[in-house]
């Protein structure tokens, strides 16, 4: 694997499969008695979180705390950045701290590609602005591939904020990549061209876009990146978009619905629908930590190289 | 680790031998348990599997008894994964029964420096508290660099560090050997 986790867009298919398949092997140690491993002993593990986050940043202290790295997390708002510290300076004081990995989330995209060219740790991206989240969409398809045992020519349907969402982004380039067909639906102005050149099916119609899907992922209305008025009303969008439990009986018995979380219930997602026997949108959880494991360790080894300045 | 560099120099087991030997350790394991009563047999990925599963089916035919078989990977164990090339790849650990007051019997092909056996013992804990484990290797080559030796050896091959011991089996292989390997000359 390569030294830095950036995005999936670049990561090839056996790339890919070496992190799903680490990735089981590290679910399985949950069910053990003990379920810490040493492999990471000695190491430090630094999140540097520039946007709120509650999975994720915990996800990633767990996994790290299960390998037996040293967890330290930093979020914006206690740290310098508030006395207007630039991003390379506070990586190099976390380089000077002895860090060995770095997760970085910042609102901004690139800001990984940044660090990863200024310090010598290993940088994984937690969600740079719209651009990708490539954890999550290692996430998601781990998910997948948990329940159908496979993701090649399963069909994907992704349902919501496309243009701004980094999950649907880093979800289509791995799921293109596995051999997945992936469709998207939203309204027109969260759509970004250029879609259709990615082998992407796009629908703005919901009843047209599930037939035949194998999955349902839904997306957040994210309000805080959203500075002008995409759609009329949430109630608008909710009643076009909204996905329910009557839209999940269209759809069949075995359709897989899943949320990146956190959702606004009633918005893009009913209660009942999010609790159906059919959705892990809470079970993604543990697999989430499995994923974040995987890519630690497949990100640790070989020998360090000299320093990159 | 990259075998093509190297040629073999000697055979020093053949597929009777590494039979018989199997046979024999078999034999020692129930020896030495009186029975196989509480006893189970867990192979280290990847050559200590098929030699683990060869066990149990000798000492059922031995003994009319069934032993328990687990598999043990240690990959997350190693002691050497920031200092090696390429990290090895992380297989699941599939060991389906309570190692608790059992006496486990670890399996593996070449004992050589003793760290695998160290990760194997850190991970097999990790899974309970076994009352006793045991260590059944096919070859002891000697050079250990930590206080382990095995209860159970099918040869001792004594070596130098510059030589590899390959342990050829039909279930990897294709063929069934032991076989020392040497530096080409360059």
């Amino acid at each position: 694997m390569q030294r830095n986790l950036l995005d999936l867009r670049t990561l090839g298919k056996a790339e890919i499969e070496l992190a799903l398949n680490t990735a089981e092997a590290c679910k399985q140690l949950f069910d053990r008695p003990v379920r810490k491993v040493p492999t990471l002993r000695g190491k430090v593990l630094v999140n540097l979180f520039y946007e709120p986050s509650t999975r994720t940043r915990t996800s990633f202290e767990m996994a790290g705390k299960w390998l037996s790295a040293e967890v330290v997390s930093i979020t914006a708002a206690q740290s310098s950045v508030v006395k207007g510290e630039s991003i390379k300076d506070t990586a190099r004081t976390i380089q000077a701290l002895g860090a060995d990995y770095v997760v970085i989330r910042h609102s901004s995209p690139g800001v990984p590609y940044l660090l990863a060219r200024t310090i010598n740790a290993r940088i994984i991206n937690a969600g740079d602005g719209t651009h990708e989240h490539p954890t999550q969409g290692l996430l998601d398809m781990f998910t997948i591939k948990e329940r159908f045992g496979r993701l090649a020519g399963l069909r994907v349907l992704i349902v919501g904020d496309i243009l701004h969402s980094r999950v649907a982004h880093s979800n289509i380039w791995g799921l293109r990549t596995m051999g997945a067909e992936v469709a998207v639906c939203g309204p027109p102005t969260l759509l970004p061209s250029g879609l259709a050149e990615l082998g992407v099916d796009v629908y703005t119609n919901l009843d047209e876009a599930i037939q035949g899907v194998n999955v349902i992922n839904v997306l957040r209305i994210q309000r805080e990146r959203q500075n002008s008025v995409y759609f009329p009303s949430l109630r608008e969008y909710s009643r076009l978009y909204g996905i329910t439990r009557a839209v999940l009986d269209r759809v069949g018995p075995d359709v897989l619905l899943m949320h990146p979380g956190p959702a606004n219930l009633g918005v893009e997602i009913t209660e009942e629908a999010a609790e159906d026997e059919r959705s892990v949108v809470h079970g993604q959880v543990t697999n989430g930590v499995a994923v974040r494991m995987a890519v630690l360790y497949l990100l640790g080894g070989g020998e360090h190289d000299a320093l990159v300045d | 680790m990259d075998e093509s560099r190297f040629q073999p120099k000697a055979e020093i087991m053949d597929g009777a031998a590494i039979r018989r030997a199997l046979v024999r350790i078999a034999h020692e394991v129930i020896e030495s348990n009186k029975g196989v009563q509480n006893v189970a047999l867990v192979g280290i990925r990847r050559r200590g599997v098929p030699l683990a599963q060869r066990l149990a089916a000798q000492i059922s035919q031995i003994e009319g008894k069934e032993c328990p078989v687990g598999i043990l990977d240690i990959t997350l164990y190693r002691d050497d994964l920031t200092t090696i090339a390429h990290q090895p790849v992380v297989h699941k650990t599939e060991i389906p029964f309570d190692v608790t007051d059992m006496t486990i019997v670890l399996v593996d092909d070449v004992l050589y420096t003793g760290r695998t056996v160290r990760a194997a013992l850190d991970a097999l804990i990790d899974h309970g508290r076994p009352g006793r484990i045991m260590l059944a290797v096919l070859i002891d080559r000697g050079h250990r660099e930590l206080p382990i030796r095995a209860d159970f050896v099918g040869k001792n091959v004594p070596t130098s560090k510059q030589e590899i011991v390959s342990v050829r089996l039909t279930e990897f292989d294709g063929e069934e050997r032991v076989v020392i390997l040497e530096a080409k000359q360059k």
